[in-house]
């Protein structure tokens, strides 16, 4: 034992001080005092630079250099703070310099961002018990995810990219506020009059089809290739043509949702209907079992990850295409008439806003159904773990 | 269960399955294959049999043959005086495969519900034949495990209690145990047949171990592959009470001995 853990140990500094991305922070850090961190527009209209601010510098060092000396719970504190403390104030600060940021500003941004990314991996390698590591689990994507959102912020509002190419999440976040009636409105016209009942309608029709087509092998040699063809179909030619049949409403919505979700469902049943086995399905023919016995007990908990697999699929499918055929002739309410008018006046907050409604919708709905299938398919080998 | 016509009180040397001339050719695309070729054979009420012999020799397909799991293609078959069909619409035997097949979405308890809730039985009688079998089987306690969270040996005794729930006369077990190693074979092996001393069942067997056969049986039918056909009848007059011990005695060697003479010699040496 003890010579295993000799040999894996290599010669040079010690464990703890092998923190590679806490020396590139320093070295960002040291750089940026030498660098100009704004360029301000002087009263005779020359830019003039503006030095990075030397105290937030040294506390950034400080509190890196004291992470890596106490690798317990202060240690991270220390990252913490030296890292959230340094993007607060650039944040802070990052409007007055908007599109005139400097060198020293992006590697002070860099070496808070170096930090927060040490803080995270060190957090993940701790492990706590029960409650505490619950709320650990909670907490690093938590910070990883603002980081992004910080990242995106101050690199947008620093480099003044135009607002209609990408707006900051701060101004997308306003908007949301802002506009919560109008998004609410939208929510309600394209997932709960569009989405929803399209989706129990595909869903439910493709599987009442895939029973048919198992009782009816005539169904299953004749509907399974031109239900083929059909999914082939593409739903930006599709659309438009429902819109005429089923007009305006959500009609027209309900019918692209079905026509996009309904093959996925058949397809899938169908397969999960298949891949019963031998043995199994002999056994129900010696208990001389009924073909609804045989399809209720064995068959179709047997097809459930099948199943659950098309309405996980589905389930992004018919947000998809109610937004799409949205594009197509709407009333003046639902996230796709939002996106393409919104966007033709170039208020891309809003578009980003609906982006966002509908990307949490989406993502709240196939968890839902995921959650769903956990507890439904707990049996199968791929959930028992 | 009713099946009047299925019981009725006549000697215990009745036979349960009357096989005369029996052929079964599966059409296949490289023309037919020959799994079983006249065969006679007459079982008894109570008797233990076993098939035995080589891959191939047809024996399985004998034993699909009597559950109507497969068709004859000529031939005639009784089984309980009537077509194998008939016997399975009554649900005449318990059929034990080679391996488990338990519902894996179901409880152990919830998979010997299974054949019981197709048959329509009353809750009160599916819980007391579920706990009869469990115990029989020396299962009880494990009724709410589900079967990935037992052992081969235990999947393939509560299968065999599922089989048993059904309360049929006649059991047909195809290679129950073939997938366990020899100490829960050898365990098996005695349990079952202290439940077939207990019960007085109908036991066709399918088995590929001599001792196995030589072991369990009141009868071994040795087998003989392309075409399937019997090669030889040998009973065993072995006492009903044996234990494991009696695999040590003289009779036990001799008649182990006729079954491994009759099967070198159907083997055809041809492959």
């Amino acid at each position: 034992m003890s010579d295993i853990t000799a040999s894996s140990k290599a010669p040079g500094l010690p464990e703890e001080w092998r923190e590679p991305l806490i020396w590139l922070a320093i070295l960002c850090t040291i750089t940026a005092l030498f660098l100009p961190l704004a360029f301000l527009a002087g009263d005779d209209g020359i830019a003039k630079p503006l030095r990075s601010p030397s105290g937030l510098c040294v506390m950034l060092i400080a509190g890196a250099i004291a992470s890596v000396r106490f690798q317990s719970w202060l240690g991270d504190l220390l990252l913490f703070l030296s890292s959230h403390l340094t993007a607060g104030i650039l944040l802070f600060m990052v409007p007055a310099y908007s599109g005139a940021a400097g060198w020293g500003f992006w590697l002070l941004l860099i070496s808070s961002w170096l930090l927060a990314w040490q803080l995270v991996s060190r957090l993940s390698a701790h492990r706590l018990e029960g409650r505490l590591q619950t709320l650990l689990d909670l907490a690093i994507p938590i910070i990883f995810g603002l980081w992004l959102l910080l990242l995106w912020e101050m690199v947008v509002v620093g480099a003044g990219v135009p607002f209609v190419l990408l707006p900051p999440p701060s101004q997308i976040g306003a908007r949301i506020a802002e506009s919560l009636p109008l998004l609410w409105a939208d929510f309600q016209q394209t997932f709960l009059l569009g989405v929803l009942p399209g989706y129990v309608i595909g869903c439910s029709a493709g599987f009442v089809v895939a029973v048919l087509v198992d009782k009816v092998p005539f169904l299953q040699r004749g509907l399974l290739p031109v239900g083929n063809m059909a999914s082939a179909l593409p739903i930006i030619g599709v659309a438009p043509i429902m819109v005429m049949w089923f007009g305006f409403g959500p009609g027209s919505k309900i019918a692209v949702v079905v026509i996009m979700i309904f093959f996925p469902m058949l397809v899938n049943t169908v397969a999960g209907f298949a891949a019963a086995g031998n043995m199994e399905k002999d056994l129900m023919r010696t208990y001389a079992a009924s073909y609804w016995q045989t399809l209720l007990k064995l068959r179709l908990p047997n097809a459930m990850p099948f199943i659950f697999n098309a309405l996980k699929i589905n389930s992004t499918l018919a947000l998809i295409g109610a937004i799409v055929a949205e594009f197509f002739g709407s009333p003046t309410v639902g996230m796709g008439f939002r996106i393409s008018t919104e966007f033709g006046r170039l208020n891309t907050d809003l578009v980003w806003a609906t982006i966002a409604v509908a990307a949490l919708a989406g993502s709240t709905f196939y968890g839902l159904i995921a959650l769903i299938e956990r507890r439904i398919t707990f049996w199968h080998p791929s959930a028992r773990g | 269960m009713t099946e009047p016509s299925l019981k009725e009180p006549d000697s215990s040397e009745k036979s349960v399955i009357q096989i005369d001339d029996l052929s079964l050719t599966f059409e296949t695309n490289d023309g037919p294959v020959h799994a079983l070729s006249h065969i006679d054979l007459s079982i008894a009420e109570g008797e233990f049999v076993s098939l035995i012999g080589p891959s191939g020799c047809g024996k399985t397909t004998l034993l699909r043959v009597i559950a109507d799991l497969e068709r004859a293609t000529g031939g005639t078959i009784s089984v309980n005086g009537v077509s194998p069909e008939e016997a399975r619409l009554h649900r005449a035997y318990g059929y034990v495969f080679q391996a488990a097949a338990l519902y894996p979405w179901r409880t152990i308890d919830r998979n010997i519900a299974l054949p019981l809730e197709i048959m329509g039985l009353s809750k009160k009688e599916q819980n007391s034949r579920i706990a009869k079998n469990l115990d029989l089987v020396n299962l009880t306690g494990f009724e709410k495990k589900f079967p990935w969270q037992l052992s081969g040996g235990m999947q393939q005794r509560a299968s065999i209690a599922r089989a048993l729930a059904v309360e049929p006369h006649l059991l047909l077990m195809d290679e129950p145990f073939g997938a366990l190693d020899e100490i829960v074979r050898d365990h098996l092996n005695e349990q079952l047949l202290k439940l077939w001393a207990k019960t007085n069942k109908t036991v066709v067997f399918v088995t590929h171990s001599i001792p196995e056969a030589v072991f369990l049986s009141s009868k071994i039918v040795v087998m003989s592959p392309r075409p399937g056909r019997v090669h030889d009848v040998i009973d065993c007059g072995l006492p009903r009470d044996r234990t494991l011990d009696v695999r040590e005695t003289p009779q036990f060697l001799e008649i182990a001995h006729r079954v491994r003479e009759g099967l070198k010699a159907g083997h055809s040496y041809d492959d």
